[in-house]
């Protein structure tokens, strides 16, 4: 039945041989990536959509009805999708009072929560709190995220919170090879979870160990997932995809402060829009000394850091 | 009354007007709106103090400075430039429901950020900008503010040391 | 014809000694395991593996930045042999370019292993997806490695099917294009160089010395696969290779290495003397930090190989020696493995961009992916080599496989 089946002396192999050598391996390939294809995405619909913002209005309303549909059958709520964009005349800012942080981490499992991220294996947290010594002021190099005390602050140490500094040039939207990180104008950097591909070149290029992957699977508890999403922001992720800090866009769009802001019991954090003069942010900004990490690298960050007393 | 019929005027003649969009909802036109924070954080059923703060149950009024025997709680813990100060250095002596500045001018215990700004000027400053202290709510709309009592307890305002929330799991001991 | 070159091929790949046999039974049981390996790490995730936020590329991309290496050395053995038109490398040039098409396959496919959603591989190509040009430098990487194979395959489809005819390849369609695939080599491994160090976040990869370096590494260890090679085919096919030819390559792999050697003392001097904070991923390769000193052993041991290897090549007498200069083969390859691969990726990465130092070691899984492509690329190199050789040799040609049709000279007369 196979033309091209020899019978001659070569054993086993005759068969499976029959084949062009680069041709059998070329095959081979693409049987393992056809299997990979449909096994790991049963989404045909999924493998040939076009990158987020190619897509019309409609398509994006389509695929948040669908999503909307598929999350709330999974965690047993009614999750809403949102797709709010950018409010005109905005540009958030973010400013952390170092004076205040008590290292509390109150900021960080807040976000855990609001932004619905994988709770173990992978645990992600956007936040990472450092311990420096104050004998030495910041050295990033020589700091701690994984301080364990009975109380906080501890004596000689002070805290400094880091997540997604939102560029105004960003190292990880100029690396990503296929565009699926792009900063907003709002200025907030966001991530199209269907169009990430996994590379973790952004990760590599974030000097703010800023961005976080999906090693795995993300267990996300039904009961603790919180319905209400954006569709850039904390919907449920897939495996193999990066996240990171969006400023609680799903909040911050609809005027809100964000999750890490309303928690924090000391008051350290300020949020609010940089072209509006009377946002505390401005007036953090004006009446204290900011300033930015890693300015040398030149990202311009929309983070930054102060000192109220 | 007159305003009431000058709006029902208006609203006619653009009623009466060829196809007009139904309002939307506009954000308020203050900015940013504080709005003020729930009560201050006084003990249940302790307000008014002037239940027991008055002449017939508490006989004739001693401004000198003393152990108490009722407040004795707060006595023990008050830790506010005790050295110079004491209870009747911000409470009024004569109206316990309000407290007093320096000058004397009466101060109630919604406004207490104006008792503290008196010597914490920057900070008050600063919690009148927003940089310091808390708020929630709306970035960019109604905001509601919290009064510099919700955080610091004014007998013994610095923070004590919390216990934080677990360090994060080590990449190495996260495996499946 | 095209069945009977089917056919053909087929009977040459299936027929061999023991070894062979050996060979490519040893090869295609390393492929089962990666793929065993790879099913398990598709289905749990790329946590299988032991990368993790703070050592986000590790193994995988580390061997892949090696055989980019490797694939761009071959044009070493091109540049002289066609462009200079020198016989003696003439006819081993095009083994170089059969093994710069298995390492870009090796390469593309570690890409794929490492990525966390590979279902999505259309997202890079033009058209289909959207490749982020011109600042992306990765998008730039998948679109360079892919045109250096589809050169390469076409010059070796041409050379080879021509020889099949018994015909010279038509120097119009083959000068050009590997005079294109001179620049096409140092592009691949300069891009590749360009998306460590074009990251601002990374110090220890910022550095502008870093594609030279790359290139010179490159040029030392990949052509010492091929010596090896030249000398397993001219004993085992009688492939006319001469010694000529072995040792130009050796002396020119000579100067390279000299060139590696400076550019690490250099980069070396800038980190230790200007000590800045910098030195420390500088610090964790060679001396560790603190207790952490995984790395510390392969640091020296690959500088210690590098080193002995130079002296081997340098000295004529001892490059003349075939033993010595056999060992001074693996001694590169070795050393240019952990300077590509450990040295590189890991010491980049260590400590994090937030100071924290986790300590990566491959899991099994890991190995036993990597084992399975390295098993696809030597299996299709051992496979391309078996059938080029015969051809080359004309063993195997047309006119072997039907004499009347396509006599050799009936095909040079319709050539002129």
């Amino acid at each position: 039945m196979n033309p091209m089946t020899t019978s001659n002396n070569s054993g086993g192999c005759g068969g499976s041989e029959a084949v062009d050598p680069g041709r059998r391996d070329v095959l081979k390939f693409l049987a393992v990536g056809a299997t990979m294809a449909t096994g790991a995405a049963c989404d045909l619909e999924g493998f040939f959509r076009k990158s987020f913002r190619e897509l019309s209005p409609a398509d994006v309303r389509r695929m948040v009805t669908g999503w909307e549909r598929k999350y709330s059958r999974k965690y047993g709520k009614a999750v809403t999708v949102s797709e709010a964009g950018p409010i005109d005349g905005v540009k958030f800012g973010y400013g952390l009072d170092l004076s205040r942080c008590v290292g509390c981490r109150r900021c960080v499992y807040a976000c855990v929560e609001e932004n619905n991220q994988s709770r173990k294996e992978p645990q992600i947290q956007w936040i990472r709190v450092l311990e420096m010594d104050k004998a030495h002021g910041i050295d990033i190099n020589h700091s701690d995220i994984y301080y364990d005390a009975a109380e906080v602050p501890r004596p000689g140490k002070f805290y400094m919170p880091v997540q997604c500094q939102q560029c105004d040039d960003p190292p990880c939207v100029k690396t990503c090879p296929v565009g699926a990180t792009w900063k907003e104008k709002d200025g907030i950097v966001v991530i199209d979870y269907d169009w990430c591909i996994g590379c973790r070149c952004c990760m590599s290029a974030c000097p703010y160990g800023a961005r976080h992957f999906n090693w795995a699977e993300p267990s996300l508890p039904a009961q603790e997932m919180n319905p209400k999403t954006h569709v850039l922001g904390n919907r449920p992720r897939p495996k193999g995809v990066v996240e990171k800090c969006t400023f609680c866009i799903q909040r911050t769009r609809e005027g809100q402060y964000p999750a890490c802001v309303e928690i924090c019991p000391v008051g350290a954090r300020k949020f609010g829009n940089l072209l509006d003069p009377e946002s505390e942010i401005r007036q953090a900004m004006d009446n204290k000394r900011v300033f930015i990490l890693k300015e040398e690298l030149a990202t311009h960050p929309s983070f930054f850091y102060f000192y109220a007393t | 009354m007159f305003w009431m019929a000058l709006a029902m005027t208006l609203s006619g003649a653009v009623a009466q007007g060829t196809h007009v969009p139904p309002p939307q909802a506009v954000k308020p036109p203050v900015k940013h709106q504080l709005v003020e924070a729930k009560a201050p954080p006084l003990t249940d059923g302790i307000f008014p103090c002037t239940q027991c703060h008055n002449e017939k149950v508490n006989g004739k009024l001693n401004t000198t400075r003393r152990e108490l025997q009722f407040h004795d709680d707060i006595q023990a813990e008050f830790h506010h430039d005790s050295e110079n100060r004491w209870c009747l250095d911000c409470h009024d002596a004569k109206n316990r429901d309000v407290l007093h500045l320096t000058s004397g001018a009466p101060v109630t215990f919604t406004e207490s950020y104006k008792l503290c700004g008196q010597c914490h000027g920057d900070k008050y400053r600063d919690w009148k900008r927003g940089v310091h202290g808390k708020r929630i709510g709306q970035w960019n709309g109604e905001k509601t503010y919290l009064l510099c009592v919700h955080c610091h307890n004014p007998h013994s305002p610095r923070f004590k040391p919390i216990k934080p929330l677990p360090p994060p799991i080590r990449p190495s001991e996260m495996k499946r | 014809m095209a069945i009977s070159f089917l056919r053909g091929s087929a009977r040459i790949i299936a027929s061999g000694d023991r070894a062979y046999k050996i060979w490519v039974g040893a090869l295609l049981t390393l492929i089962a395991v990666g793929l065993f390996a790879y099913s398990f790490q598709l289905r749990q995730g790329l946590i299988a593996t032991n990368m993790r936020d703070q050592v986000s590329w590790a193994f995988y991309v580390g061997n892949f930045t090696f055989l980019v290496g490797i694939a761009a050395a071959a044009v070493m053995l091109v540049i002289p042999a066609y462009v200079y038109d020198w016989g003696p490398i003439k006819e081993v040039a095009i083994l170089g370019e059969l093994l710069a098409i298995s390492a870009i396959i090796m390469c593309l496919l570690f890409v794929l292993v490492d990525m966390g959603r590979p279902d999505r591989f259309l997202h890079i190509m033009p058209m289909l997806g959207s490749p982020n040009f011109p600042v992306s430098i990765m998008a730039w990487d998948a679109l360079v490695l892919n045109v250096y194979l589809a050169v390469n395959l076409t010059v070796v489809g041409h050379i080879l099917f021509k020889g099949f005819y018994g015909k010279d390849y038509n120097k119009k369609i083959v000068i050009p294009l590997v005079l294109f695939s001179i620049p096409m080599a140092v592009s691949i491994h300069t891009v590749t160089a360009f998306l460590y160090n074009g990251m601002s976040s990374r110090p220890y990869w910022n550095s502008a010395i870093l594609a030279p370096r790359f290139i010179a590494s490159a040029f030392c260890s990949g052509p010492a696969v091929l010596l090896v090679l030249f000398q397993v085919l001219r004993k085992r096919t009688g492939l006319p290779i001469k010694d000529e030819a072995i040792q130009k390559v050796a002396e020119l792999m000579a100067y390279t290495m000299f060139l590696n050697l400076f550019l690490l003392g250099a980069e070396l001097f800038k980190e230790y003397y200007s000590a800045t904070e910098h030195l420390l991923y500088t610090q964790y390769f060679w001396s560790g930090i603190g207790p952490h000193k995984a790395l510390v052993p392969y640091a020296w041991g690959g500088l210690l190989a590098t080193i002995i290897a130079f002296f081997i090549f340098l000295v004529p007498k001892w490059r003349r020696n075939m033993t010595l200069l056999n060992i001074g083969c693996g001694l590169i390859y070795f050393g240019v493995y952990i300077e590509k691969g450990m040295g590189l990726v890991m010491p980049g990465m260590t400590p994090d961009t937030l100071g924290e130092i986790y300590e990566y070691r491959p899991t099994f899984v890991e190995w036993g992916v990597t084992a399975g492509i390295y098993g696809i690329g030597f299996l299709v190199f051992t496979l391309l080599v078996k059938l080029a050789v015969p051809i080359m040799s004309g063993h195997f040609s047309a006119a072997h496989i039907d004499p009347v049709i396509t006599a050799p000279d009936e095909l040079e007369a319709e050539a002129h």
